[in-house]
């Protein structure tokens, strides 16, 4: 069973952008509730068309370049942020028969690839602003994204070890006895906090920092720019979501659902566990991230590694 | 470790607490009486306006938004305009603060929103109402020293009446 | 120099001064009630009190009161002493006892020395529980507010008025706790100086009536630099304004012109600025009827006008050198007349240069002060220079000093001096027509007529030096009197010869001018001081110009296509006749000013100009002080300056050579470029673009209040407010402030924990010394050369010889009324009296205040009659103005017999 090509992409597309837009509401409802508030609650009902009526106003809000700005690359960067976020989605299996690039059979390896690509829509942002908020966001983004980004390789390499391959479905496919979440408990808990460290989220949200540095990379963007940059955020959050579920939860692999509703239930819950996180945590210091990242989780994904490659050539058959 | 862990579980836990949040405008919520919201000038207990245009409510307002003018009648002073820009104010209750005739009060009233910037400029006709408001029984006149129609030198409180200048006697 | 150490601190000090002096010249918050600056010490508030060790091992110590302690080398004093604190803590408390709840309704509030000195010494709540005592206040008049119960009994208003000013009407009454401070009766106060009782004393006791009116507190409203503009002494004022209306007018320091103290026509002149009746729009006449025009309309009627033959200025003695300036450049310098009739015209034109030739020195007003023989010289200085006869009458305190020396009493310790005073002979001496408040402190005061007057200073000079020309038939009595005063004269070291152009009589300048002479001959350090009239008198004598005469004989001969007068009521300079007949000969008729004029109701065109409050200039006072006056309120379009209404005449007529200026310091340059007499009219103060620490000077207090509200009624959105070209002063509270301030640019006087105007002993060098920024105004008749011999003035009067009853009317100035632009403020005018003639004799049948009739200047006048048994024979005094509109120089006259108009 094949599902033609442009209707996957299109499909992708508009679900993705849709659900970031939808996630952009859900989220703040989701954060009032478990914050004893509501939230949104005013525009449609239950104030689902919240989103469309922020989408207006960010659409029709004066599209403005600072004037000290480097005016290319300011323009171009949010592109790149968005771009690398929904070229991701390319590897990743909604089902078996469900993924834009097909079986990639180095689908982790582009992900991780697009992920480094995403550094720059950042880090670029505060540069080209030319501002001092938005510049010391850019880097610390640099710094933040770039460490995570190793740490996030490693931990899945114990992964890649026990299915041979990079292709996310055979990742998939190798699950079907057990999910890697338990053997890979460790890696798993890595990639999730490298996660939360690449799309700078809350409680590592660093780089906008708005108690310190207005908000940080794109305190000069406005309207559809940076909108962009909110959507990439919000796109990002469904994506480390979805890899989670990818890699370590058995994919669209369940019983009795179909698999795309397995698919979207896994990934589901997890981003409602990053907007957990988001409303119980707080935001740690510069220095206690990183830290976290080169102190505590370079060792244990070296260690996860290690044991992983330890147990697979003890069972190693011959 | 654990608490980070026990705080993300609390936290998820408040999904089934009710929410504090009240509804406005369908629900009212109830305002104390110091509540800091719309400005106005009291009268004192004999009805006649308590403002003495000292200017100090002006001179406290961090956003300078009180301008007035003094004049004076009968050796009561009163403002000939006073002026709030609402449009600036803040609702930090300094001028209240600063007030030594208690004219100027915060009440428990915020809903004063306008479509255009000028409606919110409050002339004194719109900030003087008729009552004493928080405080019903102090006037400033009956305290201080100057005469007034009704109050003749040496009969504010504490005051004895007027020497004699022409006597030496103690 | 001695070092005193204040709290450990090392300070230089001046022996001849006090220790309250010295801790404040150190910068020490010390409180203080009665010691003044001007007055000195009395120690009546104990406030001032402070610990003195006698020496490093004394830990003890004493309290002493810092103002009536002399400074020693070494002494070691102590503010903080918790003792000291502790005593004058309470102090203020018992001071507070009887203080009504009042600060919210006074207007001192704000700028009160009492609350600056209640906060100070930390007392901030009343534990006296009992009554307080009371007292009824008095109707001061127009210009003071009476609150007696706020009286903290310092004695400084009656310390000021009676001692300083030498007022008769206010006195200390009552006693200990009742201690009242007024007139015997309800009744205007009477001296020329009452509005400094608002300045001198320390709560709002006396506070300023008019200001009352439009009261505004003193960190709301903006201030700028000014000068007096109601006579020609040029004392030094700051003006406050808000929302565009000059509120009040204050002193502003100056070490050597008016120092502490203005007069009341300066205080409360200014009302002429807020007057309903200015122009403010062009207005063109159109067959009699007014028509108020847009200013473009204006400059095009002028150049059409300007078509119609050449165009003639005519200036004003009252107008800044910029607007006569610029009208001249309009003009050239040979259609440019001063506005005076040419009696008046050859004297200004003369004083300048006899200060000059003279080689006496030409003193400032507190040189006058150490004066040790004055000889006034037929000139009622009292009306016609106010401030400058309450430094006159500061001689006397000098009289004392040397008695003091003597008794090692130091001459700020104020009772005792004047008690030495009391005893010491007066160095002054009165000649003229009719009695003056200084007649009652003269050691002489003669009554004679003007010329008589100068015959014997002519005398006075051949007395003390035998090559001056003697006046010849002295009689007995003269002859004895000139001795007099030669021998007095003679014994000064600095004696002071002060004259005149009160009665336009050219021989008393010049006999004043011949006793100077003769004095500074004898080796004396001799001052000669001549008073013109108007504010920039001398300004206009440095820049010349015709005579009134000069332009009634070119509009006679048709020379005149356009009269333009700025800033002058000719009205009051020519009779009816002759200005009828000046107008008939002129086309069109411009009339500049910035108060309704009876000329201007007979213009062609007025165009509205700025007042002193609204625009920048120069005046050039008696003394030959050029000092500059800045705008206070950005005047609002089509009001603008005369100069630049000029300025823009000669664009709109197209002369080839149209002056570029845009700001008043071009124009200033330009002056002092093109008229050599004036070239240091520069320095008068620093230029527009004066920066201190970067920044312009803030005009408002960094708290003002009300910016978001003030204008809202109108728009509720910000707009920067109009910058002046003119001025370095910004129009906010949006710049530098400092104590270092030029004493030419400070807006107003503030001090941390100083609020009133006691804040200024920080801006000074020393206590009653020059500004610490350096004091405004430059001097410009320093650099006369006065010949190697003596010159003599020869144009001695003969003796008089006229008929009995032929009167000789001489005009007598009020110290209000008479001066044009504050007799046009409210509370000036509600003190004008009634003209009346002055008679030494009554004809026959007449009474006291009866009514006589007698044609002057062109109108036949009904006039009540006062008997003055003092004045000369054939003498009849009229006030200038208030009767007959265009009398300003003596004439001669004929009462009407029968009553019958
Ligand atoms: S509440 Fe605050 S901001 Fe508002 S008028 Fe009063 S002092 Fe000003
Ligand atoms: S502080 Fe009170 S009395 Fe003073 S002006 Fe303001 S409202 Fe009036
Ligand atoms: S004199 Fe000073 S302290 Fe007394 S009521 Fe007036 S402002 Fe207050
Ligand atoms: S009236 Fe003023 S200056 Fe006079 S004694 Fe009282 S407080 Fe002092
Ligand atoms: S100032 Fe020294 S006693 Fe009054």
């Amino acid at each position: 069973m094949t599902v033609p090509m442009p209707l996957i992409i299109g499909v992708t597309l508009a679900v993705l952008l849709g659900l970031a837009t939808f996630l952009t509401w859900f989220e703040r409802r989701l954060l009032g509730l478990w914050q004893d508030r509501y939230g949104p609650n005013r525009v449609g009902p239950g104030g689902i068309l919240q989103a469309v009526a922020d989408g207006v106003k960010i659409l029709f809000k004066q599209d403005w370049i600072p004037p000290f700005a480097d005016r290319g690359v300011f323009v171009l960067a949010p592109a790149i942020g968005m771009m690398t976020v929904l070229l991701s989605f390319g590897v990743v299996p909604v089902t078996a028969f469900w993924s834009i690039a097909g079986n990639l059979n180095v689908g982790l390896l582009f992900v991780l690839a697009m992920m480094g690509m995403g550094v720059y829509g950042v880090v670029l942002a505060g540069w080209a602003s030319n501002s001092k908020y938005a510049l010391l966001g850019g880097m610390r983004a640099a710094a933040q994204m770039i460490s995570y980004e190793v740490f996030m390789g490693l931990s899945v390499l114990g992964v890649v070890m026990q299915a041979g391959s990079f292709s996310m479905r055979d990742i998939v496919l190798a699950q079907s006895g057990l999910w890697f979440i338990v053997p890979q408990v460790l890696g798993c808990m890595v990639f999730m906090l490298a996660g939360v460290a690449e799309t700078h989220r809350l409680p590592f949200d660093l780089p906008e920092g708005e108690n310190e540095l207005g908000a940080g990379f794109h305190t000069e963007y406005s309207g559809m720019k940076f909108g962009m940059f909110f959507l990439a955020e919000y796109a990002g959050v469904v994506l480390i979501s979805a890899l989670l579920a990818t890699l370590y939860l058995g994919g669209w692999q369940g019983p009795l659902l179909p698999p795309p509703l397995w698919f979207g239930l896994k990934t589901g819950a997890l981003v409602c566990l990053f907007i957990l996180l988001r409303a119980a945590l707080p935001r740690p210091r510069y220095d206690q991230l990183m830290a976290l990242g080169w102190k505590i989780l370079l060792p244990l994904s070296l260690l996860n590694i290690a044991a992983t490659g330890a147990i697979l050539l003890l069972h190693a058959p011959g | 470790m654990f608490g980070i862990l026990r705080t993300l579980w609390l936290t998820f836990l408040h999904m089934g607490h009710r929410r504090v949040t009240v509804g406005y405008p369908e629900h009212k919520p109830p305002l104390p009486p110091r509540y800091r919201g719309r400005i106005i000038l009291s009268r004192d207990p004999d009805g006649m306006e308590r403002c003495v245009a000292c200017n100090l409510c002006a001179v406290a307002c961090p956003v300078d938004c009180i301008s007035l003018q003094k004049a004076e009648q009968d050796g009561r002073w009163y403002p000939d305009y006073f002026r709030i820009n609402f449009s600036r104010c803040i609702f930090c209750g300094m001028c209240e603060e600063a007030c030594p005739t208690y004219a100027i009060q915060l009440t428990p009233d915020f809903e004063m929103s306008e479509y255009l910037r000028p409606n919110l400029v409050y002339e004194k006709e719109d900030l003087l109402i008729s009552g004493t408001g928080k405080y019903p029984d102090y006037s400033f006149f009956r305290v201080a020293g100057v005469k007034i129609p009704g109050k003749d030198k040496g009969e504010a409180e504490r005051e004895a009446p007027p020497v004699d200048i022409h006597t030496l006697l103690p | 120099m001695a070092t005193i150490l204040i709290d450990g601190r090392a300070c230089p000090a001046r022996t001849d001064e006090n220790l309250l002096q010295a801790c404040l010249e150190a910068g020490a918050d010390l409180p203080y009630f009665c010691w003044h600056p001007e007055l000195g010490s009395v120690g009546a508030c104990r406030q001032c009190a402070i610990k003195q060790f006698s020496g490093p091992d004394d830990k003890t110590g004493r309290i002493v009161m810092a103002c009536m302690t002399q400074v020693t080398d070494g002494a070691i004093l102590s503010i903080d002493d918790p003792q000291a604190r502790e005593f004058r803590a309470g102090v203020v408390e018992w001071l507070m006892t009887n203080h009504p709840h009042d600060c919210p309704v006074c207007p001192e509030g704000g700028e009160c020395h009492l609350q600056d000195m209640t906060v100070m010494t930390g007392h901030d709540s009343r534990r006296y529980r009992f009554a307080k005592r009371t007292h009824r206040n008095q109707d001061l008049g127009p210009f003071i507010n009476h609150e007696m119960n706020r009286c903290i009994g310092c004695y400084r208003c009656v310390r000021f008025y009676r001692d300083y000013a030498g007022g008769e009407d206010l006195a200390a009454f009552a006693a200990h706790n009742d201690l009242y401070f007024g007139r015997h009766e309800d009744g205007a106060l009477e001296s020329a100086f009452s509005g400094n009782l608002v300045e001198i004393c320390p709560t709002g006791v006396f506070t300023d009536k008019p200001f009352s009116a439009v009261y505004s507190r003193k960190w709301d409203m903006g201030g700028a630099p000014s000068v007096c503009a109601h006579c020609a002494v040029g004392c030094n004022t700051i003006v406050n304004a808000r929302q565009g209306s000059v509120r009040r007018v204050i002193n502003r320091y100056h070490e050597a012109v008016n120092r502490y103290f203005l007069c009341d026509r300066g205080r409360y002149g200014h009302g002429f600025t807020n007057a309903p009746t200015r122009p403010r729009a062009p207005i063109l006449r159109q067959g009699g009827i007014p028509v108020p025009i847009s200013m473009a309309t204006a400059l095009e009627r002028f150049a059409t006008m300007a078509k119609d033959g050449p165009i003639v200025g005519i200036g004003s003695t009252r107008a800044s050198l910029e607007s006569n300036f610029a009208l001249r450049c309009l003009t050239g310098p040979d259609r440019f007349s001063t506005g005076l009739a040419q009696l008046e015209h050859d004297l200004t034109m003369q004083v300048p240069a006899l200060l000059r030739a003279t080689p006496a020195r030409n003193p400032s007003l507190h040189d006058m002060e150490s004066a040790d023989a004055v000889l006034v010289l037929g000139e009622d200085v009292c009306v016609t220079a106010p401030r400058l006869s309450l430094a006159l009458r500061q001689t006397l305190r000098r009289a004392a000093f040397p008695a003091a020396d003597a008794a090692k009493v130091p001459h700020w310790m104020d009772a005792a001096v004047r008690m030495f005073g009391s005893d010491a002979p007066s160095p002054l001496m009165v000649l003229t027509p009719a009695a003056t408040d200084l007649d009652p402190i003269a050691a002489t005061a003669h009554r004679a007529a003007p010329d008589a007057i100068a015959r014997l200073g002519f005398a006075v000079a051949h007395r003390l030096d035998g090559s001056a020309p003697d006046a010849p038939d002295l009689s007995e009595t003269e002859s004895r009197l000139a001795d007099t005063i030669a021998t007095a004269l003679r014994t000064g070291r600095r004696p002071l010869i002060v004259a005149g152009l009160q009665y336009a009589n050219a021989a008393l300048i010049h006999a004043a001018a011949n006793i100077a002479t003769a004095l500074h001959a004898t080796g004396a350090d001799a001052a000669l001081s001549l008073v013109a009239p108007d504010c920039n008198s001398m300004g206009m004598a440095l820049t010349g110009g015709i005579p009134l005469d000069a332009v009634r004989t070119m509009a006679r001969t048709g020379h005149i296509g356009t009269l333009v007068v700025v800033e002058n009521d000719l009205t009051r300079r020519l009779d009816t006749a002759t200005l009828d007949e000046l107008l008939a000969a002129v086309p069109h008729l411009v009339v500049i000013d910035h108060i309704a004029t009876r000329l201007a109701e007979r213009a062609d065109l007025v165009l509205p100009a700025a007042s002193f409050a609204e625009s920048g200039g120069t005046l050039v006072s008696t003394e030959g002080r050029a000092q500059r006056f800045l705008p206070v309120i950005t005047p609002t379009m089509p009001v603008q300056e005369s100069w630049r209404w000029t300025q823009q005449f000669t664009r709109a007529a197209t002369h080839a050579d149209a002056p570029e200026w845009t700001n008043l310091d071009q124009i200033v340059a330009t002056i002092a470029h093109d008229i050599p007499a004036l070239s240091r009219i520069i320095d008068a103060a620093p230029d527009a673009g004066y920066r201190l620490d970067g920044r312009r000077l803030r005009s408002e207090p960094a708290r003002i209040s009300g910016r978001t509200a003030v204008r809202a009624n109108i728009s509720v959105h910000d707009r920067p407010l109009p910058q002046s070209p003119d001025t370095p002063l910004s129009p906010s509270m949006e710049g530098a402030y400092s104590p270092d301030t030029p004493g030419a640019l400070v807006p107003f006087y503030h001090a941390p924990g100083w609020n009133s105007v006691q804040s200024l002993n920080r801006f000074q060098q020393e206590i009653g010394g020059p500004m610490r920024g350096g004091d405004a105004g430059a001097r410009l008749l320093d650099d006369g050369i006065p010949a190697q011999a003596p010159e003599w003035h020869h144009d001695i009067p003969a003796p008089s010889t006229a008929a009995p009853d032929d009167l000789l009317l001489l005009p007598e100035p009020r110290l209000f009324g008479t001066e044009e632009l504050s007799a046009l403020s409210p509370p000036i005018a509600a003190r004008v009296t009634p003209a009346t003639l002055r008679l030494g004799t009554l004809p026959a049948g007449l009474q006291d205040g009866g009514m006589v009739s007698l044609t002057l200047a062109g109108e036949r006048l009904t006039l009540p009659v006062r008997h003055d048994p003092a004045l000369p024979p054939g003498i009849a005094l009229c006030p200038p103005h208030l009767a007959a509109r265009a009398f300003t120089a003596p004439v001669r006259v004929q009462l009407h017999r029968d009553d019958t108009p």
